[in-house]
């Protein structure tokens, strides 16, 4: 990687244009279409002051993204070890059926007779999904995992309203939940509250006890946890939280470690989403766009089509792209790659445990977490994070869960081969050796990156968030 | 079943790992799931599939759809893709990139994501923009959201009826959970002046469902006389030449940058974009970038102003957003680069001369008239004399999608840069042929 200093905006000359439109008809070519002149009766409708958009050749364009990307790291660049985010190879045949004329150029309001096509991807996803999962039906409006959690909370309080059930206002969340969890609990004007883990990691099943009653909506829980271990109390859980008229909902970012081996359903869970930019292949596009259809069993369906929680279909390219992902799998396939995640995760685990403190030495599913360095002699979650991309590694997802103040929360996905993981390892131990020898170097990396650690300071007290 | 393509490990590396690990099988590592738990039928999935048959799979799916000239917008407008937009966006340092957390490496998206940002502020002559949102009806909502937020103890909002319909279905649906109280309004004006109580915010388009390019003089003082906050909803595209929300004395601007060379592509994915009065900027929801140096004085830009998002604050976060559409914000962010002032002038010209050409010459079969009298800048309405069915119907078989009915039974049209007036004059002989 190299730096490049340019914006776009630096590129600009007066004059020069990366566009190609047709002449407008009956005027002259060339004519000068610097002003836009409407035949207009009612002046004050159009824009007064001056467009300031960059000048630029195509050449222009071309050349200062192709150097932008050169600054970044993708999945294709090398091995992404993000616990929670389950950065999986996106495969190419994805992308090209995404990009079929016949789908991308569907209006999403033409008549149903002549979107036949891309009605029956929503109807094979449907059940290939139904079929994974153990739940009846899906909708595919959610844009991305907490845009799915927020639809499917709102599903779970039609249910209670439609049965006159109005005083089930309260949601109950692990203390290790994503952020996102309590966040769309609020969105849905849900009252959180939260349910701690217990020593093990794991959800406090006689904490959560006293917590239930006729005010609970239902509880959110992604299993695995955070911590990459399974709830294995989930159907205790579940009795409890039915027994008192609450639904459970299953936060899919986890789903990873299950695919293939278990399904939500079948746990009880009866409302879920997925994050096809997860477990599903499609690729994660720098922070979207994903898709996070939301799955509901039997007696939550007649409520399903209610939330218009996004403007026509949802995100109908990312579907597509999923749904040929499942097609490669197919049933056979599917049934290792729940597994070979779990498998990577737990070689990774078990490989660094003498160099990176363990809280919890159990077997994970698809991810864990650290405590930091066993002896860290100084050197802090975020010096090792920092080292990592030296060495040609996307860094772990840091100080997350909350449980542990140095966390590093590993997840390898099915798709790094023995050799990826085992360079990996390499390099962990490196910085490890490195922590004890030179902690003044691992404070100040990254050394061979594009640019060294920002100022964040700055830029939250003296914001600049426009080019001028 | 043999080796997969998209798995790496072999027999051998399997048996390696296992023995690091301490345990026998696969399944072992699945010893602390409850044993009912573990699926043991078959997927009811089909067979695995070659890439082969996978791409022959979707060519049937493909043929099933009709290939359609489309003449309708009401949200999703035809614009011309220019081909270099699909070429750097599935670079894979920008398609296959996650969030932009680890600045140091990601410095690609976090450089477009502030020339997105600094670009939809010119557009909406705003100071302040976020990194995106899932499309144009969600920012409508998180406005909304943000208007009850920003003013204290009101929980009102007035909605235009001549939003779009899935603009305020989706607006009604984060409003019912939320506790927010809609007013759904067709005369936005008076309804503010006659004062609904707590109101927060009113939402107006800037060109509304009809096609008109609404007037909000006077708009602005009305609502901020009362406390509130005003939020328009726009098309990017047209902010190139109608007037501004920041002329009008907006305090939000939402839409869908879709009308930047996104195809349709039934509906997603788009992007929506959001800006604000830098009173407002700590009330956005979603990702922020910001510039600042490295520690050896390098520009550089950061996801900023994280206090509000929900991985910092959980429930007391502006809204639970996380990923939002980042490469689609590339896509309008090349788009813009390449039309430059110019470009957006020379494409709004055209999509003004081909409607009105297209709007004039329907009037004149006789098989229409006039509704509104407003101006209209690409998109219109117009009330059928003639059979709508009949028409529709051939105009399909003519392979145009064209005259989508709206609630109240007019037929709407919608020119873009990529018609021709061959395609138009076409469209005028199906009309006429319709008794």
């Amino acid at each position: 990687m190299k730096y490049y200093d340019k914006l776009i905006f630096e590129l600009s000359k007066p004059g020069r244009t990366g566009y190609s439109l047709p002449e407008v008809p009956g005027q002259a070519r060339n004519n000068d279409v610097s002003s836009f002149q409407p035949k207009s009766r009612n002046p004050i409708l159009w824009r007064e002051s001056p467009l300031d958009l960059p000048e630029v050749s195509e050449v222009d364009v071309v050349r200062h993204y192709t150097n932008l990307s050169q600054m970044n790291f993708g999945v294709d660049t090398g091995f992404y070890p993000l616990g929670s985010c389950t950065m999986k190879y996106n495969p190419k045949i994805n992308e090209e059926i995404a990009g079929m004329p016949a789908f991308t150029g569907l209006h999403p309001l033409q008549p149903t007779s002549t979107v036949k096509g891309a009605l029956e991807v929503y109807a094979g996803m449907d059940k290939a999904l139904a079929a994974i999962t153990g739940m009846k039906h899906f909708t595919f409006l959610p844009c991305a995992g907490a845009h799915g959690e927020l639809t499917g909370l709102m599903l779970m309080r039609e249910y209670h309203m439609s049965r006159g059930d109005m005083a089930r206002t309260k949601v109950i969340v692990p203390d290790s939940a994503h952020g996102t969890n309590p966040a769309s609990a609020a969105v849905c004007g849900l009252d959180i509250v939260v349910v701690k883990s217990k020593e093990d990691g794991l959800v406090d099943v006689e904490a959560l006890r006293p917590l239930l009653g006729p005010d609970v909506a239902g509880i959110m829980l992604t299993n695995p946890n955070t911590l990459g271990l399974f709830e294995r109390d989930i159907k205790e859980i579940a009795a409890l939280v039915h027994a008192c008229g609450g639904l459970l909902y299953y936060d899919g970012a986890n789903m990873n470690p299950l695919l293939g081996v278990v399904r939500p359903g079948d746990m009880g869970f009866d409302i879920m989403h997925l994050n096809l930019h997860k477990t599903f292949s499609t690729p994660h596009g720098g922070g979207g766009p994903g898709s996070g259809p939301v799955g509901v069993a039997d007696k939550v369906v007649p409520f399903l089509h209610i939330p218009h929680v996004s403007g026509f279909h949802g995100n109908f390219g990312i579907i597509l792209r999923a749904y040929a992902y499942i097609l490669m799998l197919g049933r056979e396939h599917i049934k290792m790659a729940g597994k070979l995640a779990t498998l990577g995760a737990n070689y990774i685990k078990e490989s660094l445990k003498d160099c990176y403190k363990l809280p919890i030495p159990t077997v994970c599913k698809h991810e864990f977490v650290f405590d930091g360095l066993l002896e860290p002699n100084g050197v802090s979650t975020l010096d090792v994070a920092k080292r990592l991309l030296d060495y040609g590694f996307h860094a772990p997802t840091i100080y997350f869960p909350l449980l542990f103040h140095q966390a590093i929360m590993i997840e390898p996905t099915e798709t790094e081969s023995l050799e990826t993981l085992d360079a990996f390892i390499a390099v962990m131990r490196k910085i490890a050796e490195e922590a004890a020898t030179d902690p003044e170097m691992l404070h100040a990396a990254p050394h061979n990156t594009p640019i060294g650690r920002p100022d964040e300071t700055t830029a939250a007290r003296q914001p600049v968030l426009k080019y001028e | 079943m043999g080796a997969f393509s998209y798995f790496p490990q072999t027999g051998e590396d399997i048996r390696v790992m296992l023995e690091r690990i301490g345990v026998g099988t696969l399944d072992d590592l699945y010893a602390d799931v409850p044993a009912d738990f573990i699926y043991k039928g078959e997927y009811d999935l089909p067979s695995a599939m070659s890439e082969q048959q996978v791409r022959d799979f979707f060519e049937g799916l493909a043929a099933k759809n009709a290939r359609l000239k489309v003449f309708v917008g009401q949200g999703a407008y035809d614009h011309y893709t220019p081909s270099v937009i699909p070429y750097i966006t599935s670079r894979s340092e920008f398609l296959t990139a996650y969030t932009p957390y680890q600045c140091e490496i990601s410095q690609g998206t976090l450089r477009y994501i502030f020339e997105w940002q600094s670009m939809i502020c010119r557009l909406t002559g705003l100071d302040c923009s976020n990194a995106s949102m899932y499309d144009g009806p969600t920012a409508a909502a998180e406005a909304v959201r943000m208007c009850v937020a920003s003013t204290k103890k009101r929980n009102s909002v007035i909605v235009s009826a001549r939003l779009l319909p899935h603009v305020i279905d989706t607006i009604r649906t984060y409003a019912k959970y939320a506790g927010i109280n809609v007013v759904v309004s067709d005369k936005v004006a008076e309804d503010v002046a006659e004062g609904v109580l707590d109101l927060a915010g009113v939402i107006v388009p800037s060109i509304n469902r009809y096609g008109i390019i609404e007037s909000h003089l006077g708009l602005a003082d009305l609502v901020h006389g009362k406390g509130a906050l005003l939020v328009e909803y726009c098309d990017p595209s047209a902010l190139a030449v109608v007037k501004t929300p920041a002329e009008w004395g907006a305090d939000i601007a939402v839409g869908d940058g879709q009308s930047l060379g996104i195809p349709l592509c039934y509906g997603g994915p788009y992007v929506g974009f959001m800006a604000c009065t830098s009173a407002l900027m700590r009330k956005l929801p979603g990702r922020i970038v910001g510039q600042t140096t490295d520690a050896s004085g390098k520009r550089c830009y950061v996801l900023t102003l994280q206090a509000r998002e929900q991985h910092i604050r959980r429930e007391k976060a502006t809204s639970n957003i996380c990923s939002n559409e980042s490469l689609m914000a590339l896509w309008c962010t090349v788009y813009l680069s390449l039309m430059g002032p110019q470009g957006m002038r020379k494409l709004n010209t055209l999509c003004y001369e081909g409607s009105h050409y297209l709007h004039d010459a329907l009037l004149a079969t006789g098989r229409f008239e006039r509704v509104f009298e407003g101006e209209f800048l690409k998109e219109f309405c117009l009330r059928p004399l003639c059979d709508v069915r009949k028409l529709q119907q051939a105009l399909l078989d003519a392979g145009f999608f064209a005259a989508l009915q709206t609630e109240e039974g007019y037929v709407t049209f919608c020119v873009t840069e990529k018609h021709s007036r061959e395609e138009l004059d076409w469209i005028v002989a199906i009309v006429k042929s319709i008794k």
